[in-house]
């Protein structure tokens, strides 16, 4: 049988899976290998160091810069705090002395005969590192991180937005078809993440973070929804930053679009279950994509890892990923090995698709992705 | 005078070179050619692609490089590899003589640049990393309108994998560079690769400053010092500057990506950035046959447009990159950017605007799929126009005077272009338009290609036009530095396609033409004309095509009316040999800028007889 590589987005029910958690600069670990973690549990900790804080003292007091040591109260590391003096001119009559204090608590950063300037440093900002998925520490990376691993089901979406939140699952339509509305939200959204089918609207969105859910998870979202969302328009597929109160991750693409039927099924076999998320994505060499992740906690020697990297065949079920055949599902009915030339006049590799219909068609390879388990 | 990057490094360059293999290790695939020499001229005979291996799992470029020579190895029947060793000097259809290869992979190479006055040391500053190869991610100046907390916060984000810093000129004033330096220093920033190491900083500015930039910066970075890149004011010095990036760009971008330690063992040149070498074959090229040039790559994130002008008998080299104007990955940023209408006016159908911005966002999160209908070829063209358009502006926005070492340019040239805007970029004496990049490579139809170039550059006067067909510039910028005759007889030969010549005649007067008018009255001879005259008269919204195959040459003679130029002046009558190629010659009399309707229905038809007469889409003649 003939095969084609044609990565797709992986939708599993029970997979081994590990991630990473990793400080941006060096600093402590706090967990040891073979610690079972909870999703919320600080794993790893360091401090960021503070901003600066510039004063043009030698402006402010009338002086040259190479007189700056002259005036000068304090020196290069000293702390300070607000109010406090740090240059001062010392004339001889009082009354036409003029100091400058400390705007901010810190440290005197450096002090500069050249340009007059003074740099204060703001004390460090702490940054932590959550577990983020429930499961047990299998690496410890010194002073950087660790690995966590843990058995569940895993979906991974084409697009998202929002950073890495967790809560219960909560499936909210019957079918993958349903779009989400408003109306169909639970009145008991705190701390949810709701999965719904078909296209979710921006008017949908807001009243889910309205009602302290976590996030959203849905087939698709209309481009003109998520420009409303975001009060801009997304240009570079880079997100999992924007500041939002909860995670959108879109498992199909834009427009009007139902869920994979897989997708959904996979999804609502957990319903009720505590899930991680993160709508980080990123599209270009080292693709990030949005994920779903229900830890089941059983034993991650006893379920095979799934990550493999597989080809398409006959049979396979694929969905199509371009016009005019966009979002259908569809098995491979055959992989043609002539090239084919499409209507847009390109002579492109091909295979040939039946839809969940019974409709048959020649699409591109390049238009079509795995649906992987 | 042009540029050029450091000489290969001659231990390893053979004096005989008969076979070459070079790899470009790109962003997704590491894409390897083999060049053997056949009697007495080069030709690139075979090659082979295999996904880059930068990125986890195999975090080491060099499998990509091992995977896609294999590729060629059994395309061509040459055993290139002994196991991970590549086999030199060719020995009958055994080894190589040199390989050697350029590299964009992990984004490429990211700068950060500074100067004190942004559109003088700021703008010089730019341009030198720019021509370097590097993508510039933001440009710090004192009078950049940012605070100084909000320049180190800035400093501190990016993680650039080198700073330039330059500022005053020599014998000038200290404290503005020295300040720029303290911002740098309080920001103790990163590099993007390699968390135990120093940031590389080059510091090329007031030489009088040197040390207290050394005190500033000398601890906390791996600073390297470099002549300024504008010791006066009237000149700009930009060539050891860049110099020392691309040295650094080995000795510590390279050497700390995955695998490239390995891979700079196995080159018989010094690795250059992508970018860098295509600027390399184009000055090679304009240099040898003595024209103007210039060529854009659009890729998926980016679009990079490179130029060589010639200005007062010098040769002035330029390139910028637009960092996100692209077809995939930034395709929802050249909507954003060009705006709705922009993108639509290309578009010869109706089309909800809701369903257009659903389609541009499903082809930017899914990146490798092509367009299957008609329409969504023609949306992906539109899109291309305005991204190429873009890309040209900002190119022309900072092509403004710049010259290389020794180059001057007096203050009163620089105030004319703060002005004016005047740009290098003289349209009319241009000679050859390059094109290359996925959506001018690889469209359907080569006169597809020539239409989005001539829409998107509007040449005027006679300018040839050429796609560079598998992306092989970078390969032959690189070989150039090695053996010049073989980068520029491979680059004629098999590198580009010539698709035919433009022939844009342009009103320069203030008279304004109507629709009809005649521009110029033309007659070209050539054996390849079945009467062996085409001759005629060419009206103002005229659009023409007459086939000329590739290889075959034209006697053009054509006579401008009064105020309208081709080449020669306004009004003068001009005579040239005029090339063809897989379009033919295109006879443009639209007019500069491109007149368009703002009238949908009227614009539709408008645009569908453009495509018509260049037979871009329908059925061909």
């Amino acid at each position: 049988m003939a095969h084609a590589y044609t990565p797709g987005l992986r939708v599993t029910a029970n997979t081994a899976l590990r991630r990473t958690r990793r400080l941006p600069l060096k600093g402590e670990v706090l967990v040891a290998e073979g610690d079972h973690v909870r999703r919320d549990q600080v794993v790893a900790r360091t401090d960021l160091p503070g901003d600066v804080v510039t004063l043009n003292i030698v402006n402010r007091l009338g002086i040259s810069a190479e007189e700056i040591p002259r005036y000068m109260l304090k020196s290069e590391g000293d702390v300070v705090s607000v109010g406090e003096i740090l240059a001062e001119t010392r004339p001889l009559i009082k009354w036409f002395k003029t100091e400058i204090a400390s705007e901010i608590d810190g440290t005197i950063e450096s002090i500069s005969s050249v340009t007059g300037q003074v740099m204060l440093r703001k004390p460090p900002a702490p940054v932590e590192v959550p577990a983020y998925i429930d499961g047990i520490v299998v690496e410890v990376i010194p002073e950087e991180g660790v690995i966590i691993e843990n058995v569940g089901a895993f979906v991974q979406g084409i697009f998202g937005i929002g950073g890495e939140r967790w809560g219960k699952l909560q499936m909210i339509t019957d079918t993958p078809q349903q779009d989400v509305t408003p109306d169909i939200l639970p009145a008991d959204s705190e701390g949810k993440i709701l999965v719904g089918g078909g296209r979710v609207s921006h008017a949908a969105v807001e009243a889910a973070r309205d009602k302290g859910a976590v996030g959203i998870i849905a087939g698709g979202i209309a481009d003109g929804d998520l420009r409303q969302l975001l009060g801009y328009d997304l240009g570079v597929a880079i997100t999992g930053s924007e500041e939002i109160d909860l995670s959108v991750i879109v498992t199909e693409g834009f427009g009007d679009i139902s869920m994979a039927r897989k997708t959904f099924n996979t999804l609502s076999a957990c319903d009720g279950r505590d899930a991680s998320l993160s709508g980080a994505t990123q599209i270009r060499a080292g693709v990030l994509r949005p994920e779903i992740i229900i830890p089941s906690n059983e034993d991650a020697t006893q379920v095979p890892d799934a990550s493999h990297v597989g080809g398409i065949g006959e049979g396979d079920p694929l969905r199509v990923i371009r016009a005019p055949y966009f979002g259908r599902i569809g098995t491979v009915v055959e992989l043609i090995s002539e090239l084919h030339q499409v209507e847009s006049g390109a002579t492109v590799r091909v295979l040939e698709v039946e839809f969940e219909d019974g409709e048959r068609a020649i699409v591109p390879r390049a238009n079509v992705e795995l649906i992987e388990e | 005078m042009t540029e050029s990057v450091p000489a290969a490094t001659a231990t390893e360059t053979p004096d005989k070179i008969d076979v070459v293999i070079a790899t470009d290790c790109g962003s997704t695939t590491t894409k390897a050619i083999l060049i053997e020499r056949k009697g007495d001229v080069y030709r690139q005979t075979f090659r082979g692609e295999a996904p880059t291996t930068v990125e986890a799992p195999f975090e080491d470029v060099t499998r990509g490089v091992l995977n896609a020579i294999q590729e060629v190895e059994e395309l061509s029947g040459r055993r290139i590899l002994d196991g991970e060793r590549i086999i030199t000097p060719a020995k009958g259809v055994e080894g190589v003589d040199v390989y050697i290869s350029t590299s964009s992979a992990g984004g490429g190479l990211q700068m950060m640049v500074a100067g004190v006055v942004q559109s003088m040391t700021g703008e010089s500053a730019q341009r030198c990393a720019l021509g370097a190869g590097a993508i510039v991610m933001d440009v710090l100046a004192s009078n950049d309108g940012r605070l100084p907390h909000q320049k180190i916060e800035r400093i501190r984000q990016l993680r650039p994998d080198m700073v330039l810093l330059s500022g005053g000129t020599d014998g000038g004033t200290l404290s503005h560079v020295v300040e720029l330096a303290e911002f740098i220093s309080a920001a103790d920033p990163r590099p993007r690769f390699g968390s135990g190491f120093q940031l590389p900083v080059i510091y090329a500015g007031n030489k009088d400053a040197a040390e207290k930039i050394e005190e500033t910066l000398g601890e906390k970075t791996a600073l390297t010092l470099t002549e300024n890149l504008r010791p006066v004011l009237e000149q700009e010095n930009l060539g050891p500057a860049r110099h020392v990036i691309h040295d650094l760009f080995l000795e510590h971008v390279m050497a700390q990506a995955p695998g490239y330690r390995k891979l700079m063992g196995w080159t018989g040149a010094p690795i250059l950035p992508t970018p860098a070498a295509v600027g390399q074959i184009m000055q090679t090229i304009a240099r040898q046959r003595g024209i103007n040039v210039l060529g854009v790559d659009i890729g998926g994130a980016t679009t990079d447009v490179f130029s060589v002008f010639t200005v007062d008998g010098e040769s002035v080299f330029n390139r910028t990159v637009s960092a996100n104007l692209g077809m995939s990955y930034s395709i929802s940023n050249v909507l954003s950017e060009a705006g709705l209408d922009d993108v639509m006016r290309w578009i010869p159908f109706e089309l909800d605007e809701a369903d257009l911005r659903d389609r541009i966002k499903n082809k930017m999160i899914r990146p490798t799929t092509i367009p299957q209908t008609l329409q969504e070829l023609q949306i992906e063209h539109g899109v291309a126009r305005e991204a190429l358009r873009l890309a040209y502006v900002q190119h022309r926005q900072l092509a403004v005077g710049l010259k290389g070492v020794q180059a001057e340019r007096t203050l009163s040239d620089v105030f004319d272009q703060t002005e004016t805007g005047a740009s290098l970029i003289d349209m009319m004496a241009l000679d050859l338009l390059v094109g290359s990049g996925g959506v001018l490579s690889h469209a359907p139809r080569r006169s597809q290609t020539a239409a989005m170039m001539v829409d998107t550059y509007r040449p005027e006067g006679i300018t040839r036009l050429a796609v560079d067909s598998i992306f092989m510039m970078p390969h032959l910028g690189v070989l150039s530095t090695v053996n010049e005759k073989a980068a520029t007889e491979v680059f004629e030969r098999d590198c580009i396609v010539h698709l035919g010549t433009c022939v844009a005649p342009v009103n320069v007067g203030k008279r304004e033409m109507k629709p009809n008018d005649v521009l110029a009255t033309y007659e070209m001879t050539s054996g390849a004309f079945g009467s062996g005259v085409e001759s005629g008269e060419l009206r103002v919204s005229d659009l023409r095509l007459i086939p000329l195959a590739e290889g075959a040459e034209a006697k053009l003679s054509i006579s401008p009316v009064r105020d309208v130029d081709v080449g020669g002046g306004a009004g003068q009558a001009y005579e040239t040999t005029i090339h063809g190629g897989t379009v033919g010659v295109i006879l443009d009399g639209r007019g500069r800028p491109l007149q368009m309707s703002l009238d949908p229905v009227t614009r539709v038809q408008q645009l569908e007889g453009w495509y018509q007469a260049l037979q871009i889409y329908g059925e061909r003649a």
